[in-house]
């Protein structure tokens, strides 16, 4: 190239790197190569001396039988099931504590971050020091005492406590309920259930309609529950209560029949909800706090009453502040979650990442299949939570 | 300002009943007497300008008008309603006056428009399409009704004040209440704002303005109320006010402000 034309025209290297946009791909591209590189020849290196040792990489034990009993399964499951079927068992037994825990924390939460925010002192220092207490201790010693609590202080089977005249018991083993068996006349009490949800939704538009041509507000939110808790019960009456529980029953040692929530899942749920709950309390309190006093003054200067303020003013903002560091909460309590097998909770760590690693010997596939499932449940609660939190972003200049 | 508007202010206008009365109002934050004995008679349409050097309590007497804060001792009266503690009567007196304040305090996750009717909706639950379109008249009135759908993010802060004033119109007040709503603008802005509170103010609306901008209060204040120390020093009309100030702590004052 000439002198004259490689002052012309800018080089290769420099139009690549000097550009903001080009600049910020090649990072991008070269970063991305790095760390295939050096993923991949780890995963090659082991593979090629787990070949040496003679046991090559493969996931073909997930055929093989489990051959361990899973006390806690939602589907079909027995010792002679194979090992994907335990893994199965594990990501559900996963996904319903964190589910379980996810709801109850962010309930737990929110409320106890409003209380910490309560001009009565005793209310407020009550939340403040469950706060402290609780999000200073780590979580595993909240499972194991918890646990430790409906094992040792419920209860032995015999002198359960019985609930209801026979319906249902709690014991160290459990809390044991009736389980339903729905009749073929069931069916009208479900179509109750959706027809009670499209006229929610039908009322709701009217009662939209109505506001914008008259202005007066009907009381959607109370007519949509009394329609969706009302309309089913009158049809469960008219049809003949068309339910036959199965209910427990003590049969040698323990109680059989009926559905049952383990101690295992009872304490692990709770702790982590409990301990969560922490950590989102302080979010909603921040959240709240950081919500200029400003705005309350002036939608409180316009004649809305408090509790209209806080509906449309001050929660909408603050929720802005506090969708993100919720969804970390969220991510650390799925993640937590496998704690479990510190107290015999059949989890995904516990059954593929635990039994059948060491059954089997399979360690570098068990491990990748337990991280990739974490892996995927953690990134659909990111992305859902981020989603969420781009709708309500706000739009600045 | 101009001399048509400075005569409207000097004509003699029949002036209503008593919209606002303060009598022997006294109020403390814990041991700071910070308002002593106010006493203020505002009749319907009058326009009264209120100065005094910062921390004289100017912001909480206006304040104390529509509850925001509460005052301890003495009688506020608000078109015949007496603030006590009873909640339906300061949503009541809230109602009915307006408020502006220094710093805007628009509702950020709302559109300029939702903003203005948010509390039509809500509070005199008018039809959406009736506050919408009652909304757009005010909307026009500050001129900028081609910011309906923005976001008060978007706009500048002298926009931004405009909004605040039109979504205050919008609850059709009876009174309202300006606390240095200029002081927060560049220098530049002040004066699109001033002239929509001088448009106001000649269409009758009673108003009680904190301000230091004396151009305002020289066109249309009835009464320049000048304060001090929690008390008010002073009281006349804008002429007399500036001519001739009575008191040693007004004339200090006066120079202060016009020595700028
Ligand atoms: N919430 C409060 N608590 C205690 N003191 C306050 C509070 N708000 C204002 N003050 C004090 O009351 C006095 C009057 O304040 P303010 O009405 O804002 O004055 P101005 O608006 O005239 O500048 C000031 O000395 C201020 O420090
Ligand atoms: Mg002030």
């Amino acid at each position: 190239m000439s002198a004259t034309a490689s002052t012309a025209q800018p080089s290769l290297f420099a139009k690549l790197w000097y550009d903001k946009n080009n600049r910020s791909i090649v990072v991008q591209i070269l970063a991305t190569i790095v760390l295939i590189w050096f993923f991949g020849s780890m995963v090659l290196n082991a593979v090629i001396n787990l070949e040496a040792q003679g046991r090559g990489f493969s996931f073909a034990f997930l055929e093989q039988p489990a051959s361990y009993d899973i006390n806690q399964h939602l589907i079909p499951y027995s010792s002679r099931s194979s090992h994907l079927q335990a893994m199965w068992v594990g990501i559900i037994n996963t996904l319903l504590v964190a589910v379980a825990g996810i709801i109850l924390s962010t309930i737990l939460g929110f409320t106890l971050g409003v209380l910490r925010l309560s001009k009565n002192w005793l209310v407020n220092k009550l939340a403040y020091v469950y706060i402290e207490y609780v999000r200073n201790v780590p979580v595993l010693l909240h499972i194991l005492l918890i646990h430790g609590i409906i094992v040792h202080s419920l209860p032995r089977t015999k002198e359960a406590w019985n609930l209801l005249s026979d319906t249902a018991f709690i014991s160290n083993r459990g809390l044991f309920m009736p389980s339903p068996e729905f009749l073929p006349m069931f069916k009208f009490v479900l179509a109750a259930f959706i027809g009670a949800i499209v006229f929610a939704w039908l009322f709701r538009r009217f009662a939209r309609s109505l506001q914008a041509r008259t202005g007066t507000q009907l009381p959607v939110f109370w007519v949509s529950v009394l329609a969706i808790i009302g309309l089913p019960v009158i049809a469960f009456i008219a049809t003949g209560h068309p339910i036959n529980w199965e209910y427990p029953t003590l049969k040698g040692f323990n109680f059989q029949g009926g559905a049952v929530i383990r101690p295992e899942f009872l304490a692990l749920w709770l702790a982590l909800s409990l301990y969560t709950a922490a950590f989102i309390a302080e979010n909603v309190r921040a959240g709240i706090l950081a919500i200029d006093h400003g705005q309350t003054e002036a939608s409180m200067a316009l004649g809305l009453p408090r509790n209209r303020t806080l509906n449309l003013v001050v929660i909408p903002q603050a929720l802005r502040v506090i969708v993100p560091p919720l969804s970390s909460q969220y991510l650390n309590l799925a993640k937590n979650s496998s704690l479990a097998i510190a107290i015999g909770y059949m989890d995904v760590t516990a059954t593929i990442g635990g039994i059948s690693l060491n059954q089997t010997g399979r360690a570098m596939e068990c491990m990748i299949l337990v991280m990739a499932i974490y892996l995927i449940i953690s990134l659909t609660i990111s992305g859902i939570m981020n989603y969420y939190n781009k709708r309500i972003a706000l739009v600045e200049r | 300002m101009n001399e048509s508007a400075n005569t409207v202010s000097s004509t003699e206008r029949a002036l209503g009943e008593s919209t606002i009365e303060l009598r022997q109002m006294h109020k403390w934050y814990g041991e700071f007497h910070v308002l002593r004995d106010i006493n203020l008679d505002v009749k319907s349409g009058e326009r009264i300008v209120v100065c005094g050097p910062s921390g004289s309590g100017k912001s909480t007497m206006i304040r104390c008008i529509n509850r925001l804060e509460e005052h301890q001792q003495g009688d506020i009266i608000v078109n015949g309603t007496e603030l006590t503690n009873d909640l339906k009567n300061i949503e009541a007196v809230r109602r009915e006056v307006g408020m502006v304040f220094q710093h805007f305090n628009l509702f950020p996750h709302l559109t300029v428009l939702e903003n203005c009717t948010l509390a039509p909706i809500w509070v005199r639950k008018q039809p959406k399409a009736e506050a919408e379109a009652i909304a757009m008249k005010y909307l026009e009135r500050v001129k900028i009704p081609e910011q309906a759908g923005k976001y008060p993010g978007q706009l500048s802060g002298g926009q931004q004040q405009r909004v605040a004033i039109a979504r205050s119109l919008c609850m059709s007040p009876k009174v309202m209440l300006f606390d240095e709503p200029t002081s927060a603008l560049d220098p530049e802005m002040i004066k699109e704002v001033l002239d929509v509170m001088i448009e106001l103010a000649q269409e009758g609306m009673t108003m009680i303005c904190v301000t230091h901008e004396m151009g305002f209060a020289k066109t249309v204040a009835d009464r320049v109320i000048f304060m001090d120390e929690g008390q008010i020093i002073e009281e006349n009309v804008p002429e007399e006010f500036f001519n001739n100030p009575q008191s040693e702590r007004t004339q200090l004052f006066l120079s202060q402000i016009l020595a700028h």
